[in-house]
């Protein structure tokens, strides 16, 4: 027949294919650091995580380079975001890996924010209103209660990958969780003086830590997301905020102080970087620091007196 | 040797699916036969019976769903910034939040959409309509030089792409010209569900041969290809054929691709034959040097048939000579890209150094003149050519970049014809300059001046300004 020929020449090409040699322990892909963190909370030693970008990364601006591509073809679980944070990278890698498990829909593809009430979910779609995400704000790891969330999804998702350790993976997540109430006790306690607290953030990307703490924004540095602070609308926020005058300036470790720094300079609002994600400080370790750090920095600038 | 197939059923699938495209055809073919007055009368009874039918169930329904409502105990109702209830601490799975699904509506499935709307004003010092690259002989409707003078409409690209299943997805960009023309630049269908590190597309794409080839306009870091692509590659290679390409299974990125086509484009062109006239292969592999830097290389090999391939240059007093072209063509190509970041953040501060190397071999016969001499000898030729840039971005928004580039036209042997086509060993050359400013990731404004020495004895100094904006779908760009 034809097209059996056909076929034998198309299939040429895979006899070049080696064995995969079988690995021991479930390979996770986060797009995230704070993702890459849970999922070794969560696997310990049955998973071997990589992580795709940094706290010193935008990550919405990554480059689906060579390394990622080669991770991405090997990996056992992908666990990103979603809601539109990676779409100028994680399609491209999906697409080039070759790998069926990670596509979209499958099992192996995990996106945090599907399992999160999320913000900001805007009304209208329209790039006059710079880059927003139609699916509500991505930058959900920043309220504890989010991770909580993502840690029972991302906990059963791996005992369904690997049903094969699923107890163990069950006895992690409820270790996990008993350790994450008793800390998200302790914080909501430490932040009670947050409460109620006038901010201004540099990048719309803090909304769910406000929710979770209270916090008051009542200005944002970039006219519109994504689009740099220009020197007409920083005025325009100076302006502004001798009507609502503000404790305190948030950005996050990868982004460039300078508008922070500007306002704290003009209007004595003190600049606070956050790590926003784990590694985006020398205290933001893991999980728990993260949120330690956090808190600490916070209540350093702006605790009501 | 053995076969390792584990998704044999879907490259069928792949394969049969255009024979299965064309089985509803007939089926359309035969039309519903009129209706009389009594089929009328019946009709209309059916429907009636049914539409009571529905409405005692439709009463029973809105029955039971006031007992049901009465059963249950009045809950508040949650406000927007409620606090979320504390996780249950078992492993109980937590269902997807998921927005509200966009609905029946028929344009749910909508391929997504995208549009690039570019615009060009074009100043040369010398005209561009006698456009050459001497030494090297081109297809009259080449894409070589600068294009047309003054202010003209830039490619717009309509792109289109969605899944077709789950085991494929679609892709389609169209070309709108400034002549009001229009093509088809890509349209392929491409495995999603093969596995293994392996990708096959079928269709018109752009060949995955060297670094530059595969990228479309918009995506450029310059208003214009290097010359050596222009020369060698016709600008940009595409094809309609089949690609196969294959990820190593290594944490070293390493990509295998196989390329068969029709050969139709430059270097090749349409043969007649039942075979295909283009093959080609293609090795990446790159990296990462600590977060800053990363990197890839390749080498590529294309190699195309041509039989009666009509190629020409302008002479000295602006006449066409027509020349035929039968025999084979290849082109190797070594590409590198090394990217540089701080911390790998290039949201403000970025580097990216890129250069390829493209070495064409054409060995077959050539026709000299054909609409006068018209003497056929045998013709070999080893063409090269190289570029280097370099594109760095400062303030966020803003990109300067520098490239320089240089021809070689070798000393192809002529045969017969050596007397008429002989060359002075002129190595045609390019330097460029390019500053932009991209107001967000969907706009960019160009400036490019470049010094074009192309042609023999002329040098052209070239201004460009442009304007490219994307509209629709977020694109997703390779590296």
């Amino acid at each position: 027949m034809k097209q059996k020929s056909l076929l034998l020449m198309l299939a040429a090409p895979l006899a070049l294919l080696l064995a995969v040699p079988a690995h021991a322990a479930l390979r996770v892909f986060a797009c995230e650091p704070e993702w890459g963190a849970l999922a070794q909370e969560l696997g310990g030693d049955l998973v071997d995580v990589s992580v795709a970008t940094s706290a010193l990364q935008d990550p919405h601006q990554i480059q689906a380079k060579p390394s990622l591509i080669a991770r991405a073809r090997n990996a056992d679980l992908v666990v990103c975001t979603g809601a539109e944070l990676e779409i100028g990278w994680l399609p491209i890698l999906l697409q080039q890996s070759g790998n069926t498990k990670v596509q979209e829909g499958q099992p192996g593809n995990f996106a945090a924010a599907n399992f999160v009430r999320k913000l900001d979910v805007p009304g209208q779609l329209d790039r006059a209103q710079g880059d927003v995400h139609a699916a509500g704000n991505p930058h959900i790891q920043t309220d504890p209660r989010n991770i909580a969330l993502v840690a029972t999804a991302l906990g059963a998702r791996l005992q369904q990958i690997d049903p094969a350790h699923a107890g163990q993976y069950a006895q992690r997540l409820a270790d996990f969780s008993q350790r994450w109430q008793q800390a998200m006790g302790r914080w909501t306690a430490q932040a009670a003086p947050l409460k109620g607290v006038a901010v201004v953030s540099q990048h719309k990307a803090f909304v769910y830590l406000y929710d979770w703490l209270g916090l008051k924004e009542v200005a944002v540095l970039e006219p519109k997301p994504g689009v740099e602070p220009t020197a007409s609308h920083l005025q325009a926020v100076l302006v502004a905020l001798k009507g609502t005058p503000a404790r305190m300036s948030i950005y996050s470790a990868y982004q460039d102080s300078k508008p922070s720094d500007w306002l704290s300079r003009n209007a004595g609002v003190a600049a606070v970087k956050i790590p926003f994600t784990v590694g985006g400080t020398d205290g933001a370790k893991d999980l728990f620091g993260l949120f330690d750090d956090t808190l600490a920095r916070l209540l350093a600038a702006g605790a009501k007196p | 040797m053995r076969f390792h197939f584990p998704a044999g059923h879907n490259l069928a699938f792949f394969l049969a699916f255009p024979l299965a495209l064309a089985a509803p055809l007939g089926a359309l073919a035969a039309a519903p036969a009129p209706l009389n007055p009594t089929d009328v009368q019946s009709l209309r009874q059916e429907i009636d019976a049914m539409r009571a039918d529905y409405e005692a169930r439709l009463k029973s329904l809105e029955q039971r769903l006031i007992a049901a409502e009465r059963a249950v105990p009045a809950t508040p109702t949650a406000t927007a910034i409620a606090p979320q209830p504390a996780p249950p601490l078992a492993a109980a799975p937590v269902p997807a939040v998921s927005p509200a699904p966009a609905g029946a509506a028929a344009n749910a499935f909508n391929p997504a959409m995208s549009l690039i709307l570019s615009g060009l004003y074009t100043g040369t010092t010398v005209d561009p309509v006698n456009y050459r690259i001497t030494g090297f002989q081109l297809p009259r409707a080449a894409e070589a030089g600068p294009g047309a003078r003054g202010l003209s409409l830039a490619e717009s690209e309509l792109g289109l792409s969605a899944n077709i299943d789950p085991w494929s997805r679609g892709v389609a960009n169209i070309s709108l010209h400034a002549d009001d023309s229009v093509s088809v630049e890509e349209a392929y269908v491409q495995t999603t569900a093969l596995g293994n590190g392996l990708t096959a597309k079928a269709g018109r794409f752009l060949s995955g041969i060297g670094y530059l080839n595969a990228q479309h306009a918009h995506t450029w870091d310059f208003v214009d290809n290097p010359l050596a692509y222009q020369a060698l590659l016709g600008t940009q290679y595409r094809d309609d054929g089949l690609q196969v390409r294959w990820l190593a299974p290594t944490d070293q990125y390493l990509e295998l691709g196989l390329e068969l086509g029709r050969g139709r484009n430059f270097p090749g062109s349409d043969t007649g034959k039942n075979g295909a006239g283009m093959a080609s292969f293609a090795l990446h592999t790159g990296g990462d040097m600590g977060d800053s830097h990363n990197w890839r290389a390749g080498l590529s090999v294309l190699r195309t048939d041509a039989t009666g391939q009509e190629l020409g240059f302008m002479d000295g007093t602006s006449n066409w000579v027509g020349n035929a072209f039968t025999g084979s063509t290849q082109v190797a190509i070594l590409d590198g890209v090394w990217k540089w970041a701080p911390n790998g953040n290039a949201t403000r501060t970025s580097f990216k150094l890129q250069g390829e190397y493209l070495r064409s071999r054409r060995s077959g016969s050539l026709s000299y003149d054909t609409a006068g001499a018209n003497t056929t000898d045998a013709y070999q030729a080893t063409q090269s050519g190289w570029y280097l840039q370099g594109v760095y971005q400062f303030l966020g928004n803003w990109r300067v970049s520098v490239r320089t580039e240089q021809l070689d036209a070798g000393s192809p042997d002529f045969g017969l014809n050596a007397a008429a086509l002989a060359g002075t060993g002129f190595k045609p050359a390019k330097d460029t300059l390019m500053l932009d400013y991209n107001p967000s990731e969907f706009s960019r404004i160009r400036l490019q001046l470049a010094q074009d020495r192309a042609r023999e004895g002329q040098v052209d100094n070239q201004v460009f300004l442009q304007y490219q904006m994307s509209l629709g779908a977020h694109g997703a760009h390779g590296y």
